[in-house]
């Protein structure tokens, strides 16, 4: 049996496992963080740092990504706060620069819970929206349904997306849990602007 | 070559070296050529070929040897060469030189007096390079040997003592020895961070997993450094040392050499050097017949900046794309493979053989109490004397710029350095008598960084400055963090906004939000330490940034939209230089008559500004521009005067 850790998380008690996360914690003591790069069942990537709260250390504090952060004895952490709150809206502001205003799901539920101005960058930098956040969900999903993913990031930097690589495209299993994955509501079979166009036309040989 | 002879003890090692020391012929000459990349790129080969020629026509080849070593650090002097055993050292010396080179040199025994370097200010010259000022305040640990070995011939650094720290730490010191030596030492790595090189491998030697893995940070992407560079092609074996050593102490048996892609030379001579090093039995299985077991591997990036982070580092070892993770266990628990894995500069390695050699007192006797030992810079920019500096730790930032520098180019006013590459900040003018040591600088916003230090002048912009490295990180970044990725999407639109005179007032509140996210939040370094080339430039020179705003001025004239070209009628000759090479026809007028600048035209590519020759060319920002002076006859100059 694993070593269990005790640590505080607004100023609440709580014992882990060595091993857990501080998200996996806070869910003991009902603490909410939000998430959006993370999923149950897949390994934590830390790239949407929605997740950030604040943590003291031997004295010194600092903001770390809850979904990754290894609980530790004696830890003090903190999942809400001003600053958190003011970071927190700025990273929903700024995901919005290229996912847009018209988004879905978990990203509009948080838009709202922390005020967030989604035209405030976005009015800045003109860019056609895409909907996408570049979580990776489904990228990280897509690989544990078929084992060689049929989906995968292009490019670096401003420049990355996510594609179908039509090579690849007959891993599909056409399992839809990309679809389920993604906290803004992009990958929908129906929608006028499929991320992934033609997978049914190419798995059908027909391109 | 002679037969490779496979040392197999460090007696044999010992022999090794006496056999090569009784080979060589105290009078025999030696022109040592720097052929680093920063003297090839000046035409170094075409010199060397022509020296060798020459050497054959006058049959010296039994009394002249030729040595090609790495770089020497002057680069602004290049090509440079060392005649040897006076000493004897040459500045830009061209293919044409060859010839004196020899038959004055080394024939006559005569000093070729153009060739000598010249102070650029005071004009004396030197005949010794311990005497220039560019050296003679330096303190040349790590480069001294650059002048002295060919990095592709693993003798000329036996030669001169190399591999005896291996050595005496495997058959002299257990590992736990030499940790605490290099604990003791006081060394921290010269990456940049600053993080105690001791503690680290303590944490990878006792981290539970095997194998461990040794690794040299050799990616180095900052715009202006070179100093991993010139080390790794000029000396490769100190770095391999080094590496073994501190392989002994962690319990390694795995080492990788991560070389970036655009440094072809540094991943030659570094495989030159592994396998010379494998030949002569001192790398591989049984070190020196110590038991010692020790593989490397040579990396070569695929062109990230971001890569020089060392989880990006490590996933791109294992043949993924060179992303950085999240370390909340630090790559010396976890690293390659979830593996312990030790991450150390080229410069950090290549410092261990001199602290196992010459002890930990000696190592902290250098420097400063909290950063011991020197430091490489590249010292470029504005500045007369460009190269490669080693300094203690300590020296403050007037002596680098000025004593060794010679101060900035066309006696210019200094405006500031930036240290630390992109992640590094500006420091003005009111810090140079700042002691350079990893922790003063981080208290004024700056930061050591690998070494890169780039001056600027009085006309350089800081706003500019700042918008082009907020640029640089954009191209970078791997866009994994939405931080990091949107972050620096949108200060980079709002400071080129701001460059072309539509900043706004808000922008600054703007810009200290995306900052204040960026730092908390980002995924690595890379995106926690971008802004702060902007901060720096916001907290020391906020008056230029209310110009740029406000006043849609840029006073150093730099930034094209807010600059005009303007022909002061007064003085244009009306020579119809400028006319003639302007590539967009702006430029009005003829023969006899005043040119001006059709406005709308002209594209501020500065060509007019550069060819005129009566500085009748200005440049305007933030004033009003005068009416176009159609058909007026030019005042022509007298010759002579008045």
């Amino acid at each position: 049996m694993r070593k269990t850790v005790t640590l505080q998380i607004n100023d609440k008690e709580v014992k882990a496992e060595e091993g857990a996360t501080i998200l996996e914690a806070a869910k003991q003591v009902g603490a909410e963080i939000p998430t959006l790069c993370y999923h149950e069942e897949l390994a934590p990537y830390g790239a949407c740092r929605i997740c950030n709260v604040e943590i003291e250390r031997r004295g010194r504090s600092r903001m770390v990504a809850a979904c990754c952060y290894p609980v530790e004895e004696g830890l003090k952490v903190v999942t809400r706060s001003p600053k958190i709150d003011r970071i927190r809206k700025t990273i929903i502001e700024l995901a919005a620069v290229t996912a847009g205003e018209d988004v879905a799901g978990e990203m509009r539920a948080l838009a709202s819970e922390y005020n967030a101005d989604l035209s405030r960058f976005r009015s800045r930098v003109s860019i056609k929206p895409t909907n996408c956040i570049l979580c990776g969900l489904c990228v990280r999903r897509c690989v544990v349904a078929s084992w060689d993913s049929a989906i995968g990031f292009l490019g670096r930097g401003v420049s990355r997306s996510i594609v179908l690589f039509p090579e690849k495209a007959g891993n599909c299993l056409i399992c839809s849990y990309c679809r389920n994955v993604c906290p803004t509501g992009r990958i929908t079979s129906t929608g006028p602007n499929p991320p992934f166009p033609h997978v049914d036309d190419i798995l059908a040989g027909r391109k | 070559m002679n037969a490779i002879k496979r040392v197999s003890s460090a007696e044999d090692l010992e022999k090794l070296r006496r056999g090569i020391r009784a080979r060589k012929e105290p009078s025999k000459h030696i022109i040592a050529f720097c052929v680093g990349t920063g003297c090839i790129a000046l035409g170094a080969k075409r010199v060397l070929e022509e020296t060798i020629g020459e050497i054959k026509k006058h049959g010296l080849e039994i009394r002249v040897d030729v040595k090609e070593t790495g770089c020497l650090g002057i680069c602004e002097q290049g090509p440079m060469l060392i005649i040897y055993p006076e000493e004897v050292p040459y500045f830009k010396v061209k293919p044409e030189d060859a010839h004196e080179v020899v038959s004055k040199t080394i024939v006559e025994g005569k000093l070729v007096e153009r060739l000598l370097y010249r102070d650029q200010v005071t004009g004396k010259v030197y005949k010794k390079i311990e005497e220039i000022p560019f050296y003679k305040n330096q303190l040349r640990l790590l480069l001294e040997n650059n002048a002295r070995i060919n990095p592709k011939n693993i003798e000329d650094y036996i030669e001169i003592g190399g591999y005896s720290a291996l050595a005496k730490a495997l058959f002299q010191m257990t590992p736990d020895q030499v940790l605490e030596e290099v604990k003791r030492s006081n060394l921290r790595g010269r990456g940049g961070a600053g993080f105690p090189t001791g503690l680290k491998w303590e944490t990878t030697r006792n981290a539970p997993g095997e194998p461990k893995y040794a690794i040299v940070n050799c990616d180095q992407g900052d715009p202006g450094a070179f100093m991993d560079r010139a080390l790794v092609e000029g000396n490769p074996h100190s770095v391999l040392e080094g590496l073994m050593i501190g392989a002994y102490a962690i319990g390694a048996s795995q080492g990788f050499v991560y070389v970036r892609e655009e440094y072809p030379l540094a991943a030659e001579n570094i495989s030159t050097a592994i396998r010379q090093a494998e030949e002569y039995g001192l790398l591989g299985e049984n070190v020196l017949g110590s038991g010692f077991n020790f593989w490397i591997g040579v990396h070569r990036g695929a062109g990230a900046f971001v890569s020089g982070e060392s989880s990006a580092l490590m996933t791109a070892i294992e043949g993924n794309v060179g992303e950085p993770r999240p370390k909340y266990i630090h790559t010396a628990v976890k690293g390659i493979r979830d593996k312990p894995s030790c991450l150390n500069n080229g410069k950090t390695w290549a410092t261990v053989p001199l602290i196992i050699l010459r002890g930990a007192e000696w190592f902290r006797s250098i420097g400063t109490e909290g950063s011991s030992g020197t430091m490489i810079f590249s010292l470029v920019g504005k500045i007369n004397n460009t190269g490669l500096v080693e300094v203690p730790m300590g020296i403050t930032l007037r002596d680098l710029i000025y004593n060794i520098g010679g101060g900035i180019r066309g006696g210019k006013r200094f405006k500031a350095v930036q240290t630390g590459g992109p992640s590094g900040g500006f420091i003005p003018e009111e810090y140079l008598d700042l002691p350079v040591d990893f922790d003063e600088l981080t208290k004024i916003g700056s930061m050591m960084g690998s070494g890169g230090m780039v001056v600027m002048d009085e006309d350089t912009c800081m706003t500019d400055m700042a918008r082009y490295f907020i640029d640089f990180l954009l191209e970078e970044s791997c866009g994994k963090c939405v931080p990091c990725r949107e972050g620096l999407r949108v200060l980079s639109k709002i400071l080129n906004d701001v460059c072309e005179g539509k900043g706004e007032d808000e922008d600054i509140q703007t810009i200290e939000d995306i900052i204040e996210t960026m730092k908390e939040a980002s995924l690595c370094e890379l995106g926690r330490t971008a802004a702060n080339p902007l901060l720096t430039s916001l907290m020391y020179f906020r008056n230029e940034w209310n110009q740029h705003i406000r006043e849609k001025r840029c006073a150093s004239k730099v930034c094209k939209a807010l600059t005009s070209y303007y022909i002061d009628p007064a003085k244009c000759q009306a020579c119809l230089i400028c006319l003639r090479e302007c590539s967009v026809g702006a430029i009005q007028g003829e023969k006899d008559q005043v040119h001006w600048i059709k406005q709308e035209k002209c594209i501020k590519c500065g060509t007019c500004y550069e060819v005129c020759n009566f500085d009748a060319v200005e440049k305007l920002s933030g004033e009003h521009l005068p009416p176009a002076p159609k058909g007026m006859k030019p005042i022509r100059k007298r010759k002579g005067g008045n």
